[in-house]
């Protein structure tokens, strides 16, 4: 007996990718993943373009992780030009960052995760069902973006973040007003992980490399050392040993290996890597969903997504205790140190980690450019579980079996229009 | 009212970040009641189930491939109200950029040996694939004015965007000029509607709404002479969202543009 599946398009997540699977008398013939996707050929536009709109241009790429990319070719940017950016501008940053993380998680978890647990095709027909889940979130996602919005103006696209600083600065009376509702909104948070703790997720466990940045001294969202959970340690300099981007025959995507076939980036990688930097609620939340290192079902990404929604809500009450404590204050942009350079930005956007590497010229243009996507980095590890996954499930019915299938992918909440170079797969 | 006397509406995506789209999801948070008024039949970055009866199409991206052109066509068959949602798909946008550069270039840059996979062409605005009804403008659109944009349609009437230039909405914020602190800035050329938010938060307006329709660009442009800049750093900041108008225009003035 033959089954085919074939889900063009796949719906509820970022941008277009199809699902293909053929099985023949119970065996695996063929399984892909297949980004059809335009190319966007951002690293081609940036040429030519002064530093200064490199950011604006780059936000451009993704919707969802607009904030993450300008925060990448910021530090891109500053590295090629020697800029160290001041203390405020660290805590401002890593302000608007969670406000991005947990808008995107949110997004995904209950607008796009969730109907799959509760039996329906989108967040809507929950309006009726479940008013007071779909207010809670949209109270909680409304919370995420107005932090990011008292910071830079607005989550999509960032505008007051800048080379070398900001040209916008929060009231005190705004960052206090945010810590008043980070504070209210525990309830919605605990919540959260209370919905989450009550679903069964799909039961599937395959061990992978899992790779983050990691920092000393925090749960590394900005800057730090790449680390694998293999044992590898480098500097995000060295980001091309880790990616490795490579054709396959079969396909047209670029992939990426470094110590294995494939390696997952993500919530789940971060949780893997840096659990014992999470605040000590998050960790809590942990134990409420039942997970702790090191997690290998992947359709755990979304769990540990619940987790760092709660690190980031009460991470940002620090940062804002900090910023109050400073006193902001409108500063000066931190000048160029050298006319032109190289340098690498390495972030953790809501899908794991993120490389901006720039050229610049003495006539402060980019004469290259190379961005490294999340989503690109996770397509191989997706198909290498969709490979071990269907063997295993194949005596299901077919809707059933496709429906495992879309929830894997939306598990790894692909950001598909993100990955500007993973290109098309030639559809048959 | 029934679920039947609402009005269809569909969104779908070309080239784009999917920034408008998820701007629609975020006007939610605040006038929930909007799904009080239409049925989304489609929605393929939120919702599973694909309706092909719709009144109103949202299309948010630029046409980036001759492939796409079927798809934007089949969508005008159906609809009958086409709107281009947000800068790509009203201006072309960002994605433009790539057409400063030899087309067979940046697919190399990007592809390597491997370019010819890959399908592209210039990128362009939807309405020079097909007829375009309304435009909201911006990169990414303004929550409110989309909000206000489906009350007009609701009554039948034409989208309020504004006609006058950002310097308006500038003042009426009581922003300190941007040219008075020597910075420069596209606001006196472009269509307000944004609130004139990047300079109220200390950024330049770049244009991504487009042009006013009748802007007094040579004033403009001796303005920012007189502010330093170069003549191509000048044609550098017209280019960020609307290389495609500003080559059109050079084109329709006789002078077909260098590549």
């Amino acid at each position: 007996m033959n089954t085919r599946i074939d889900v063009h398009h796949v719906t509820r997540v970022e941008g277009h990718g199809n699902i293909v699977v053929e099985l023949s008398d119970g065996k695996l013939k063929e399984c892909r993943f297949e980004v059809v996707e335009t190319p966007r050929f951002f690293e081609a536009m940036l040429r030519g373009r002064p530093y200064t709109e490199a950011s604006h241009i780059t936000s451009r790429i993704c919707g969802i992780c607009a904030t993450g990319h300008a925060t990448t070719s910021l530090r891109a940017t500053e590295n090629a030009l020697g800029i160290q950016p001041s203390q405020q501008t660290v805590l401002l940053r890593k302000l608007s960052f969670h406000g991005e993380i947990l808008d995107s998680h949110i997004l995904h978890v209950y607008m796009l995760v969730a109907p799959d647990f509760l039996g329906v095709g989108s967040v809507i027909p929950l309006v009726n069902s479940h008013p007071e889940i779909v207010l809670r979130a949209l109270r909680m996602k409304k919370l995420a973006g107005d932090i990011c919005a008292a910071v830079t103006g607005r989550h999509t696209h960032p505008i007051a973040m800048t080379v070398g600083g900001f040209t916008h600065f929060p009231k005190t009376k705004e960052l206090e007003d945010l810590r008043q509702r980070l504070e209210s909104a525990r309830d919605d948070v605990d919540a959260t992980v209370s919905l989450f703790a009550s679903l069964s997720w799909p039961q599937f466990e395959r061990d992978t490399e899992y790779i983050s940045l990691t920092r000393p001294d925090e749960y590394a969202f900005i800057d730090g050392e790449i680390i694998s959970s293999d044992g590898a340690r480098l500097p995000i300099e060295a980001y091309q040993q880790v990616t490795n981007e490579y054709l396959v025959p079969h396909s047209t995507a670029k992939f990426t290996r470094h110590l294995r076939d494939s390696y997952m980036v993500g919530a789940l990688a971060r949780f893997n890597n840096n659990y014992n930097q999470l605040h000590p609620r998050a960790k809590e939340a942990a134990a409420a969903l039942g997970i702790k290192p090191k997690v290998t079902n992947p359709y755990l990404n979304s769990a540990a997504q619940v987790v760092e929604i709660v690190h980031c809500f009460e991470d940002a009450i620090q940062i804002i205790d900090q910023l109050l404590a400073l006193g902001v204050r409108p500063e000066e942009l931190v000048p160029p140190t050298r006319a032109g350079g190289e340098g690498v930005g390495s972030c953790e956007v809501p899908r794991g980690i993120l490389f901006h590497h720039y050229m610049i010229g003495e006539d402060g243009k980019l004469t290259g450019a190379n961005c490294i996507i999340p989503t690109n980095q996770n397509i191989a590890n997706l198909q290498e579980d969709m490979r071990a996954l269907v063997p295993q499930i194949a005596h299901k019915p077919k809707e059933a079996l496709q429906l495992d299938l879309e929830m894997l992918v939306r598990a790894y909440d692909p950001c598909i229009s993100c990955s500007v170079h993973v290109a098309k797969i030639e559809a048959e | 009212m029934s679920q039947n006397h609402k009005p269809k509406v569909a969104f779908f995506d070309f080239t784009s970040c999917e920034g408008c789209q998820l701007t629609v999801v975020d006007s939610l948070q605040t006038h929930p009641e909007l799904l009080d008024v239409v049925e989304i039949v489609q929605f393929r970055e939120a919702m599973t189930e694909k309706g092909e009866d719709y009144l109103v199409a949202f299309i948010e991206g630029s046409c980036t491939r001759q492939s796409d052109e079927e798809r934007l066509k089949k969508i005008r068959q159906q609809a009958g109200i086409v709107v281009a949602l947000g800068t790509c798909a009203h201006l072309g946008g960002v994605n433009t950029l790539k057409q400063l550069h030899p087309l067979d270039e940046v697919r190399r840059y990007v592809y390597g040996d491997k370019a010819d996979w890959y399908e592209t062409y210039d990128a362009r605005p939807i309405e020079a694939v097909i007829p375009v009804d309304f435009a909201i403008p911006g990169c990414p659109i303004d929550r409110n004015e989309f909000v206000e944009c489906v009350k007009a349609l609701l009554l039948g009437k034409k989208p309020p965007i504004p006609a006058y230039p950002l310097c308006v909405e500038c003042k009426l914020k009581e922003n300190i000029c941007l040219f008075t602190k020597g910075k420069v800035c596209l606001g006196p050329v472009t269509r307000a509607g944004c609130g004139a938010i990047c300079p109220t938060y200390g950024q330049s307006c770049e244009a991504c709404r487009g042009f006013i329709s009748n802007p007094n660009d040579s004033s403009m442009r001796n303005v920012l002479a007189e502010h330093g800049l170069s003549v191509e750093e000048i044609t550098s900041m017209y280019t960020m969202f609307t290389t495609y108008q500003v080559r059109e225009k050079l084109m329709q003035a006789g002078n077909s543009p260098e590549r």
